[in-house]
């Protein structure tokens, strides 16, 4: 249950519901442990560079250098925030089917303490459901107090892989968090809505996804550039996961690539000359735009 | 801008049939992904805080001294190059790559790293006492604390040796009177490494601002490095106790020593001014239409493409092997000289040439043609002149001394 208001600041909480693992932070935080927090984390092809599609002609290609999806470097930069804030670990998670690890250790700079990389050749054309599912998979074997992700992907754009993670793992879901507390008894989340913003209490764990653009990433010092490849880094494959091979990629996946079609060329726009009216037509299109 | 991965792609595909514009030789393949990862940052970094303020800057003759070194601190890039008290103790490639990527922003904020990590924290560093040290370095290495080095007077530029500025003994205090000029960071400083002729020689004394006796005023109406602190350093009997002078140093083996570091950080950084003039060349010939087309498809704007390209990708590779060498602990001073000065060279023609491909365009600041070229000329004369580097050759050719 949420509660939407613009000014006022009142609180909803989302019920706790049959957890597969309950690490209560406040036992945690007595033990001095601090909190422990996964990140899922997505290494994608520069954006800045005209993408390409495989062979296949259905997926993009992922031969490249891959890098740190940008919209992840939120919930990281949350993560090392709230750690640094209560004590406690960032982990990073995330699937590289060709074992790329190059935008992972751009996270690790920023200072995560450690990643969990799931690389598995059968990984190849995994959708969503089939992403969330492996991510769950090593998640549940982390077993973090809190699960941080972006809200979506900048390369695939489904924003459908946080809620379902937290579905497989029977947790609570946030979405479009644009602040995040942990308290001695759970969460408090502040939700981005187009009305303002909702306050959502509720217990741990708990999977949030972060919006873009609510903290300053921080760039990865030179200290931590250089430590990146001396932080803990476990690769799994399916098998160490106990997931069968059918379970994701090409074989498991339920969507189906019927066709990639380039976007249609832009238009030349309109010319219209100036005859001394042309400030007119400039407002009528404005106007039509709906941005006047 | 190219990116990252654009620069990695280059470097892969080096052996095909079409090298990349931006990396023709595929010289990224001779970097560890630890430097990429170095160099892909401090380029997102100027990307981003730097280049969106750096024209007003130079339009204002300003740089925010306090936040860059703050920024450059949370970088860890002041002082990187040495080891201990927060230093990262990086390689001579991770260094140089991290000046470059300043310098494709503004030789103005090369100017501030290369200041306060090689002209102020290395003396400190190399010949201060273990107080002097614990004092400084950690401070100046996060940007919290920023140094100078004041070693030359409006009297003594290439002469070094010639300066006036005395250390005189008094009791056990030390009395500095002179005049220092053209004092990066002079200004905003909160400690002066003042080099001055006392007794034994030369000799470094570390003077904190405030000192009385001690001022220092900014230089009006410069015409290069506008995004950058300049001044003009007085000092009147200024009192500092015994403990003030550097240690481990008499002579002017000190500042030349600092002055080979901070030219080796120059070698590196001219080589990032004349990429951006290079590249942005490269962009507007596309764009630009005359006659019909691009203007990129005349022969003479090729030829300056070309030479542009040539020169930096060159530049870079000589660079890359000052920094083996240094590593190696195998660098001359004459090595050095021949660094700074081939690539700055190279840096000014490329800004010169890239300025007349961008026509009446390149003059304004709305493109970072002209101000590259108005700083390469304080580059080219500064910690250093290209004059006394080419005597410096001369005179390892020959082993006879041309100036002195």
């Amino acid at each position: 249950m949420r509660q939407r208001h613009t000014h006022a600041q009142r609180r909803s909480s989302v019920a706790r519901r049959d957890l597969p693992f309950r690490v209560a932070i406040r036992g945690r935080r007595q033990h001095n442990q601090g909190v422990k927090i996964a990140v899922c984390v997505k290494q994608i092809p520069d954006p800045a560079n005209p993408g390409r599609l495989d062979a296949d002609g259905k997926t993009l290609a992922r031969d490249e250098k891959l890098i740190l999806d940008e919209s992840d470097s939120y919930g990281v930069e949350m993560a090392l925030q709230l750690a640094e804030a209560a004590g406690g670990e960032v982990v990073l998670v995330s699937m590289s089917p060709t074992g790329e690890v190059g935008g992972i250790r751009t996270a690790l700079a920023m200072g995560a303490d450690a990643a969990v990389i799931i690389s598995d050749d059968a990984l190849a054309g995994s959708d969503a459901l089939g992403t969330a599912k492996v991510l769950a998979a090593a998640l549940r074997r982390t077993q973090p107090d809190l699960i941080l992700t972006a809200t979506e992907s900048t390369d695939g754009y489904t924003g459908t892989v946080p809620a379902q993670i937290a579905e497989l793992l029977s947790l609570p879901s946030v979405t479009f968090a644009k602040s995040v507390e942990v308290g001695s008894d759970g969460l408090l989340v502040r939700r981005q809505a187009e009305y303002g913003y909702d306050e959502v209490a509720c217990p741990l764990p708990a999977v949030v996804s972060v919006t873009a653009g609510v903290v300053e990433p921080r760039y990865p010092s030179f200290r931590g550039i250089m430590a990146a490849k001396s932080k803990p880094t476990e690769m799994l494959t399916l098998a160490g996961l106990g997931l069968e091979p059918s379970e994701v990629g090409w074989t498991g996946a339920r969507q189906r690539i019927i066709d990639v079609s380039p976007v249609p060329e832009r238009g030349g726009g309109e010319i219209c000359e100036d005859d001394g009216t042309g400030h007119e037509r400039i407002v009528a299109l404005l106007e039509e735009l709906k941005v006047l | 801008m190219n990116t990252e991965a654009q620069l990695s792609h280059a470097a892969r595909s080096g052996a095909t049939l079409s090298p990349s514009p931006h990396d023709f030789l595929g010289i990224d393949s001779l970097l560890s992904e630890e430097e990429l990862l170095l160099r892909s940052t401090v380029r997102r970094y100027v990307e981003e805080r730097i280049l969106p303020h750096v024209a007003d800057w130079y339009e204002q003759g300003t740089l925010p001294a306090r936040e860059i070194a703050s920024d450059l601190g949370r970088l860890g890039l002041l002082g990187m190059q040495l080891s201990g008290f927060g230093c990262a103790d990086s390689s001579a490639t991770a260094y140089g790559l991290a000046c470059l990527e300043l310098e494709a922003g503004d030789s103005g904020v090369r100017s501030f790293m290369s200041v306060q990590g090689a002209l102020a924290m290395f003396p400190i560093w190399a010949y201060g006492s273990d107080e002097q040290r614990e004092r400084w370095l950690a401070q100046m290495a996060t940007g919290e604390a920023i140094g100078c080095f004041a070693l030359t007077e409006p009297d003594s530029g290439s002469d070094p040796a010639s300066m006036r500025t005395t250390a005189r003994r008094d009791g056990s205090d030390w009395l500095l009177n002179g005049t220092k000029l053209w004092i990066t960071n002079g200004s905003v400083a909160d400690v002066a490494v003042v080099w001055a002729q006392s007794e034994d020689g030369v000799r470094g004394f570390l003077v904190p601002a405030g000192t009385p006796g001690f001022a220092a005023s900014d230089i009006p109406r410069k015409l290069s490095l506008r995004a950058s602190v300049t001044s003009e350093l007085s000092l009147v009997n200024v009192r500092l106790p015994a403990d003030a002078a550097l240690p481990g140093v008499a002579g002017m083996r000190g500042p030349l020593s600092c002055l080979t570091e901070a030219r080796f950080g120059i070698a590196f950084g001219a080589v990032g001014a004349a990429r951006t003039c290079y590249e942005t060349a490269l962009q507007y010939s596309g764009e630009r239409n005359q006659f019909g087309g691009p203007i990129s498809r005349f022969q003479l704007t090729q030829q300056k493409l070309v030479e542009m390209m040539i020169g930096v990708q060159r530049g870079m590779l000589l660079a890359l092997h000052l920094a083996k060498l240094k590593d190696a602990g195998r660098i001359s001073p004459a090595q050095v000289s021949f660094g700074k000065l081939d690539n700055v060279r190279m840096a000014l023609e490329a800004a010169r040439s890239a300025r007349s491909v961008l026509g009446a365009n390149g003059i304004t600041l709305d493109y970072p043609i002209m101000r590259h070229m108005n700083n390469l000329e304080t580059v080219i004369t500064y910690e250093g002149t290209h004059e006394i580097h080419t005597l410096v050759l001369g005179q390892a050719l020959t082993k006879q001394s041309a100036f002195g």
